[in-house]
């Protein structure tokens, strides 16, 4: 038998070894615990809880709307931004986006506070739209950030064909600019949407007892010793983060295709 | 044309600047008030340095502090040196490369709050072997960050000399001892925006933190978080000051560093 | 005391020269094979290298002949077979254990590091065997036996300072130890790339397309420096390119290599003047390779003409292919009578020293150097010696596959449904020997008009028609003869006469040996 010697590959060894104990592991024991009852036997009772108990589903309900929300509204605010930044004569100033980022660099519990400080100077109550602005706040420079690379990085060629073929500013923007920055767009939504659902921090300090998201109860409940439903609750959040990565790989997948396949066509044509 | 694209300078001007004020209020205030000795931001009393030593006499915001930077450094490093290999291992690897980026992005998209779920379950099965506390934070935060130093590190593998990994185990140096010696010198740009990115990262990391502290070890974010409820003390307006002005200046000094460099490069 | 180091050192030196003689080949590559991904790159290859020598292994790209290098480098570790060096199996050896360096084909350089540093690496790593010293460099002894005490030790900072020097002036960049190697030109790039490699005086220099990157004078240039220094420091090298003049100027010996598989191996006059084959005649120099049949020994037919040749052992009558140089063509005034054939010339080149002539005959348009000009269009005879000729066996004229019958008339052929002539009521589903002759299988432009679909691969002129090597889609490769010139990837369509496609019922034992495989028979088979 010929010994075997191993490629350069042999480095990803550790990492591979790493990914199996603290990634994929923890994985499976969440499972093990979703479905495991405090016997230690195996049941659907924790998932049944899930399902049935209107304070598990109404907060995974409620996240899904709160973030959604928070998502929305920095898209809304981030693009424009974005927008502005990456044209002449902004783009010529680096430091004007470096600007929106510097506080991201700063610990996020230490902003918040900063944000409640001046909320609270200004004697606005903590409640669901204070927790949205803390959210927004928060997440801004995430979603700003992708999109300002993705528009910064885009060929004026675009614009400008589309301009000399007469295409006004609007229509411009709509038909190629919008279009070329959705890669950004989504990297930005990915960035914001999945955190909000583990950003109890901000919800719970920003808002009321009403406010928290999923990630809240899920801590509270293992805080309490309550593992198996916490670990039932952590799996369908995982369920979920898993069809958001398959549907945006196929989503990124068929563009790249679709993409692809107009430029050979346009080759041959 | 022209007037229209005026508008759109000078709206655009108003809006950056007006975005900006929005987003630095708060933080300008906090830093305002560092100096002014209240309970409360927006309360009046004396300007004082009175909070900066209030800050230095509380050991429990210090420690946790402390204990932030010491896990932000150590995991940041171990993350560097870890994703820097792996990055290399993963772009030679022939099978096996599509399964091992799948489970990294996992680490990246998956809600923390579940990857902390995961920790704590984990924590409890080796409970014989570890404790919850900075050492498992550590460990924590190392495999959180390491996904995020191979993605800032790959790009630049693809540029390399295709045999410059094969020149070096040729020339007589081992395998191990040609990744450090040839391989991480021309990864070394990656590898520190990859220290940087894994050190923010564990600063400002919260929910993974919280769950699996144990009860003793709190960081800035815990020690904040936990003592909203009963009031923050004010000593925290003086560390933020002084968190920001870090920022800054490590921000600064890499830029004027880099433009040396530009500089220095041209003129060779 | 310096008597007892003088003999050990003899000891060794005689153990050495004993080793040379026992062991002539330095280099030893045995049964050595090289799969990747089920394609087989190096097939089964054996090739011995001698000491000291100058070898080239030459080929088109992708032929193997990087892959076989990086295996002896330790780069790439062989699938089956063995790799000897001075008759130890080093086929195991990881690279940065083996007394070999490389030139490498883009230099890789390493960026972080100066001229000096890059040239230093190495030697900053090695360990040679010594005496054990005290602070004034005098041989402390084993106060038991009063012997020497042997260990290994690193080269001192002055030792690497004269050795980099000393290499750098090797190769001609003396004083350029300081400079970053980004500022250097590629010529000076690849001479640190050498000077890297050299300065650890590997028993084997191996330098894989070193001077690809290069313009063509500074190609020359450094063939003739690489040569002078393989001359002056009698170390093997071992030279990897697809540029078969690069490989006749330099070599001590050529390894002509397609497919992975060794075609020829020898003196580049050998390799030049007797070609083993089609492939190694087309692939070194200009040639004008035909199709020729043999009368009897020493006498063969071509373009209509019976000529002598110094070739015998061929049946009568078989087809062979032969190749005649371009120098060895003599041509004379039409009417001397001197040429054994009538042409007209169709282009006339000077090349500096030589005319290159187009002369066309009825069948074949032969290429000819020769120091007298004729002008175009001019009539004139040609000659040619029977040194001049050189006959090579025919590789294959027939294309043959075990396939199934698929239809009432129709025969799987590479994927589709061919139709022939069904004399023997073979029911669907028989297994059969199929064959057809490379001259019978017709290429149409369209695909589409073809039955299956396949891309040209290499094709070589043969006088009068182009033998073209055709991937199918079914990944396997079919030959045909056709009048026709195609260019490489081209698509094509591909039909067969139901009347040409010979149709076998194979034998029931046979059926179960073969099933699935494909044979191509030699023509003498």
């Amino acid at each position: 038998m010929r010994k075997l010697r191993v490629g350069k590959g042999i480095f990803a060894l550790p990492y591979a070894a790493i990914c199996v104990i603290f990634v994929i592991f923890p994985l499976l024991l969440l499972l093990i615990y979703a479905f495991r009852g405090d016997d230690g036997s195996f049941t659907f009772a924790n998932f049944a809880d899930v399902f049935t108990n209107p304070t598990n589903y109404m907060a995974l309900l409620k996240t899904l709307g709160t973030s959604l929300l928070a998502t929305a509204i920095c898209l809304l605010i981030a693009y424009p931004l974005a927008y502005i930044l990456a044209s002449s004569p902004f783009n010529k100033f680096a430091i004007l986006a470096l600007l929106f980022v510097v506080p991201m660099w700063m610990n996020f519990m230490l902003r918040i506070f900063a944000l409640q400080s001046l909320l609270g100077m200004l004697g606005i109550e903590k409640g669901y739209g204070s927790a949205i602005v803390g959210l927004v706040y928060d997440f801004l420079p995430f979603m700003l950030l992708p999109i300002y690379t993705a528009l910064v990085n885009l060929d004026h060629s675009y614009a400008e064909a589309a301009g000399d073929l007469g295409a006004n500013g609007f229509k411009t923007f709509l038909k190629t600019t919008l279009p070329l920055s959705v890669p950004g767009i989504m990297s930005g939504v990915m960035m914001v949407f999945m955190p909000c659902f583990s950003a109890y921090a901000i919800t719970e300090t920003m808002g009321d007892s009403n406010t928290s998201v999923i990630g809240g109860k899920i801590d509270m409940l293992i805080a309490s010793r309550q593992w198996g439903v916490g670990s039932a609750l952590a799996f369908v959040l995982l369920v979920l983060v898993i069809i958001v990565m398959v549907v945006g790989n196929v989503a990124t997948r068929a563009r790249n295709k679709t993409e692809n396949s107009a430029l050979t066509r346009g080759g041959t044509l | 044309m022209n007037a229209k694209r005026k508008v759109f300078t000078v709206l655009g001007w108003v809006i950056l600047i007006a975005a900006l004020i929005i987003i630095y209020l708060p933080i300008a205030l906090v830093i305002l008030y560092s100096f002014i000795n209240s309970k409360n931001v927006g309360e009046s009393g004396p300007v004082s340095l009175e909070l900066y030593k209030q800050l230095f006499e509380n050991e429990k915001l210090l420690t946790a502090a402390g204990n932030t930077l010491l896990i932000g450094v150590i995991s940041a490093f171990a993350a560097t040196i870890l994703g820097t290999v792996s990055a290399v291992g993963i772009f030679y690897l022939k099978r096996g490369k599509q399964t091992v980026n799948i489970v990294s992005q996992l680490t990246v998209y998956n809600a923390e709050i579940v990857t902390a779920v995961g920790f704590f379950l984990l924590s409890i099965l080796l409970r014989n072997v570890v404790q919850k506390g900075i050492a498992w934070l550590i460990v924590c935060h190392t495999v959180i960050t390491v996904p995020y130093v191979i993605l800032t590190v790959s790009p630049r593998l693809s540029q390399l000399n295709p045999n410059l990994f094969e020149a070096g185990t040729d020339l007589g140096a081992s395998a191990a001892r040609t990744m450090f010696t040839v391989i991480f010198p021309q990864l070394i740009k990656g590898m520190v925006s990859g220290f940087a990115l894994a050190f923010t990262l564990s600063l400002d990391d919260f929910v993974v933190t919280n769950m699996n502290r144990g009860d003793s070890v709190e960081t800035i974010s815990t020690f904040v978080y936990n003592s909203i409820r009963r009031g923050v003390p004010p000593a925290v307006r003086a560390l933020s000051t002084i968190i920001f002005v870090a920022v800054l200046v490590v921000l600064i000094a890499v830029n004027i560093a880099g433009k040396a460099k530009a500089r220095k490069g041209n003129k060779m | 005391m310096a008597e007892r180091v003088t003999r050990a050192a003899n000891r060794n030196e005689d153990a050495g020269a004993k080793g040379a003689l026992k062991f002539d080949k330095i280099i030893e590559i045995r049964n050595v094979s090289k799969v990747f991904d089920d394609v087989t790159v190096v097939d089964n290859m054996n090739l011995s290298v001698k000491r000291g020598d100058f070898v080239t292994l030459l080929g088109p790209s992708g032929c193997g002949k990087t892959t076989l290098l990086r295996m002896i480098a330790g780069f790439a570790t062989p699938t089956s077979g063995s790799i000897f060096l001075d008759g130890k199996d080093i086929t195991d050896l990881p690279p940065h254990k083996r007394p070999i360096n490389t030139v490498f084909q883009k230099y890789a350089l390493f960026p972080h590091l100066n001229v000096f540093k890059n040239i230093a690496f190495g030697l900053k790593l090695k360990r040679i065997p010594d005496v054990k010293r005290d602070k004034k460099g005098e041989p402390v002894l084993n106060p038991k036996t009063g012997a020497h005490i042997d260990v290994m030790r690193k080269f001192t900072k002055n030792e690497i300072a004269e050795k980099v020097n000393r290499v750098l002036k090797l190769v001609g960049l003396e004083g350029y130890g300081h400079r970053d190697t980004t500022s250097l030109s590629g010529g000076q790039q690849q001479r640190v790339a050498i000077a890297r490699a050299l300065v650890l005086e590997p028993k084997v220099l191996l330098l894989d397309e070193p001077l690809g990157a290069l313009d063509l004078k500074m190609r020359k240039e450094m063939q003739f420096e690489l040569k002078k220094m393989h001359d002056e420091l009698g170390i093997t090298f071992i030279y990897v390119t697809h540029d078969q003049e690069e490989a006749l100027t330099m070599s001590d010996k050529v390894v002509v290599i397609s497919d992975g598989v060794i075609q020829q191996m020898g003196t580049p006059k050998k390799i030049y003047d007797e070609p083993a084959n089609a492939f190694v005649a087309n692939f070194i120099g200009e040639s004008n390779i035909l199709t020729g049949e043999m009368q009897e020994d020493y006498k063969v037919r071509f373009c209509g003409a019976d000529f002598k040749c110094e070739d015998k052992g061929f049946g009568r009558g078989e087809r062979v292919d032969l190749v005649v140089r371009p120098e060895d063509i003599f041509v004379y005034k039409d009417g001397s009578g001197k040429g054994q054939l009538k042409g007209v010339v169709t282009s006339v080149v000077f090349k500096g020293t030589y005319y290159e002539m187009n002369i066309a005959t009825g069948e074949y348009e032969f290429t000819v150097q020769s120091t007298e000009s004729f002008t175009t269009d001019s009539k004139v005879e040609l000659g040619i010696k029977p040194d001049g000729i050189h006959i090579m066996k025919k590789m294959r004229t027939v294309n043959e596959i075990i396939t199934t019958v698929d239809g009432e008339n129709t025969v799987d052929f590479h994927g589709g449904s061919f139709e022939f002539e069904n004399t023997e009521q073979l029911e669907k589903g028989t297994r059969v020997k199929l064959s057809v002759a490379f001259d019978k299988v017709e290429l149409t432009d369209d695909e589409r008009d073809g039955v299956i679909g396949g891309n040209i691969g290499q094709s070589l002129y043969k006088g009068a028609y182009y033998q073209v090597q055709v991937y199918t889609d079914d990944d396997d490769d079919i030959y045909v003869d056709t009048p026709d010139e195609w260019d490489i990837d081209d698509r094509v369509g591909i039909l067969i006469k139901p009347q040409d496609l010979r149709v076998e019922k194979c034998a029931e034992s046979e059926e179960d040996e073969q099933e699935d495989e494909e044979t191509e028979v030699e023509a003498d088979a």
